[in-house]
């Protein structure tokens, strides 16, 4: 297969492309621009649109207009961005338009710094807008997987009628690797979108709308929306297990941070200190069952984030009491070495042989 | 059996593109005489059944119950986003917007000028009825100066509040919007301008013309605190002077 070298933010958006992807909008913002700059490029080449909004708000909803036409649609944007996008991601979510998010998150609160940061993690997964919805948030690694997953993720976005996002940081956005892109077409098994507007010739009117002034009928709603969550939960988490078999020590990490991690792991084993990593790739669904199989086997879990705990809360809630959970995280825009996750894994060694 | 009434010949009915429905306006509204225009040149332009409608938040966040046509319901202020989205989609099929002045020229300020400014080829109707009816009556960017409110209670005061934005004067500054045009449904008269006007901005739009806006202003006799005979003398006494009638651009050549 054809080997090119790309950033992360171009991958995205050619893998995008490739999966049918048509419309594009969005609005500059640090550090993401790779990705409305290669689709202005990109998307008339293949008969699509990419429009620059006057703002990420605005932005959110032509994705609404667009997807609300059956089209594959894509935005992508940054923390500070992603933020004025929740009113319209919760309206997508309500309404279950399929539709990809991408968000190369950056330090914050506030307009914070625009060096890489996980701090978006409890808003891309808790929800971030109004309402009981929830995101199917993909967390890649490396720029192939960073196309392997978006390639997909459209596929996801059909499949559930759920948004999807693409929670990346300015390190996998920015970095270049070689990447293939697989020759992918939308899954064969997907549903027909029936309930998009298209003119009302040959059926009854289609509505695309979020409104329910009825308590029972906005409940059932509801109801109906936890059932697609559980289904996701059941047919889609997916985590990587990195030398966890002997592992006494185990790391939790995901993106950016994970790979890190690896080279911690291997350093630490060079030292003779048994650690492994677990890596959720689906943030939600969360990998809970991994995470609890394997904490009655080890000692301790590091959870290692480039925040001050977010992801942790979920370990922990996977975890209970069966064994203890640990923290060291960075934020602001610092991306922890490996010799510190080293030696933060070392002090819990040294705890435990005491 | 052979009544009367079965060989008389029918002159007036309801549009294919409304529903049998019983609205939810108050008596005196205009959003239901503007509904009925809408309806009748979608029916004689013979486009209900590729016609796209978005619907604001606002008193006529239900009119898709209404229309019998394929509709989205929009989040407050951003009809001209969604309307974008989906005509960047499907630029074969007429699309519109319908929003209150709340909608439209507060929330929805940057939305809206931001798509004229594109001229984006969607339809807007703007139904100016210079308060929030739906939220029970407070001060909208279109409430005269002195007019009293829930929220300006002994009147729109400009030193605090300002001026109200016209809206239409305001979009004919941007090159791109082909046509904008402002009426009334305050009297048989206006009503039938009202309908020209709308007839208008949907055939230019057929024909492929950027942008097209038509502001209705409309009676809110309940927020208003009037009868509906009240609100539409009331209208035209001071509504009419702060936003005057008629096409405010309009492309050369006409339809
Ligand atoms: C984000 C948001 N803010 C506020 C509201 C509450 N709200 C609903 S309708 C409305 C004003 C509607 O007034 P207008 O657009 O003038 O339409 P009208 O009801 O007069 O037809 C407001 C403020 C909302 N639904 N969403
Ligand atoms: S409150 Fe005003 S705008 Fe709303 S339905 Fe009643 S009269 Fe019409």
């Amino acid at each position: 297969m054809e080997k090119l070298f790309m950033t992360g933010n171009e991958a995205i958006a050619e893998a995008a492309v490739r999966a049918g992807c048509r419309y594009y909008f969005g609005y500059p913002i640090t550090p993401q621009n790779e990705i409305p700059e290669y689709m202005v490029k990109r998307l008339p080449e293949v008969g699509g649109v990419f429009l620059q909004a006057e703002s990420e708000i605005a932005s959110i909803f032509m994705v609404y207009g667009a997807a609300g036409s059956g089209a594959r649609v894509m935005t992508s944007s940054a923390s500070p961005g992603i933020s004025l996008k929740q009113e319209g991601i919760s309206y997508i979510a309500a309404a279950e338009l399929p539709c990809v998010i991408v968000n190369m998150m950056r330090g914050g609160p506030g307009l914070g710094g625009i060096q890489p940061s996980q701090s978006d993690y409890f808003q891309a997964t808790k929800g971030g807008g109004h309402g009981d919805y929830h995101l199917f948030v993909l967390a890649p690694a490396t720029v192939q997987e960073a196309a392997d997953l978006c390639l997909e993720a459209f596929d996801i976005a059909d499949r559930y009628r759920n948004p999807v996002m693409i929670l990346g940081d300015g390190v996998l956005g920015q970095m270049m690797e070689p990447v293939s892109f697989q020759d992918r077409r939308p899954a064969a098994d997907l549903p027909e979108k029936t309930w998009a507007l298209t003119g009302t010739k040959g059926r009854a009117a289609n509505v695309v709308k979020t409104l329910n002034l009825d308590p029972s009928v906005l409940e059932k709603h509801n109801l109906k929306l936890q059932e697609k969550y559980k289904r996701m939960a059941k047919e889609e988490v997916r985590v990587e297990c990195y030398q966890v078999d002997d592992a006494e020590i185990v790391i939790a990490a995901y993106g950016t941070v994970a790979r890190i991690a690896k080279t911690a792991i291997q350093a630490l084993r060079e030292k003779g200190i048994k650690a492994g990593l677990v890596r959720p790739i689906t943030l939600y669904p969360f990998p809970y069952k991994t995470f609890a199989d394997i904490a009655p086997k080890v000692r301790k879990i590091l959870t290692v984030e480039m925040s001050l705990g977010q992801m942790v809360e979920d370990v922990r809630l996977a975890v209970g009491d069966k064994t203890e959970v640990c923290f060291f995280g960075r934020c602001g825009g610092i991306v922890p070495g490996y010799e510190e996750i080293v030696v933060e894994v070392e002090k819990l060694t040294a705890k435990v042989a005491r | 059996m052979n009544t009367e009434a079965q060989e008389m010949e029918r002159i007036f009915e309801r549009p294919r593109a409304l529903r049998s429905a019983t609205t939810h306006y108050c008596p005196g509204c205009g959003h239901g005489i503007t509904h009925r225009l809408v309806a009748e040149v979608i029916d004689e332009l013979g486009i209900r059944e590729t016609i796209v409608g978005v619907a604001p938040v606002g008193c006529s966040v239900l009119m898709y119950n209404y229309f019998d046509i394929d509709m989205f319901e929009a989040s407050h202020g951003r009809a001209p986003a969604i309307a974008t989205g989906f005509k960047r989609a499907r630029p074969d099929l007429p699309v519109f917007t319908y929003q209150g002045d709340g909608d439209l020229a507060a929330i929805g300020i940057a939305e809206t000028i931001h798509a004229a400014a594109r001229g984006e080829k969607f339809t807007t109707i703007f139904i100016n009825n210079a308060t929030y009816g739906m939220t029970g009556g407070q001060m909208a960017p279109t409430t005269l100066v002195g007019q009293k409110t829930a929220t300006s209670p002994t009147g729109r005061n400009c030193e605090t509040a300002g001026y109200p934005i016209k809206v239409c004067e305001m979009l004919a500054t941007l090159d791109a919007p082909s046509y904008i045009a402002r009426v009334s449904v305050s009297s048989a008269k206006h009503v039938l301008k009202a309908k020209q006007a709308i007839s208008k901005a949907f055939q230019l739009q057929l024909k492929g013309f950027p942008y097209t806006f038509v502001e209705v202003l409309s009676p809110c006799p309940t927020d208003w605190h009037m009868t509906p005979q009240e609100a539409v003398e009331w209208l035209e006494e001071n509504m009419f002077p702060q936003y005057p009638l008629g096409e405010v651009k309009a492309p050369k050549e006409g339809v």
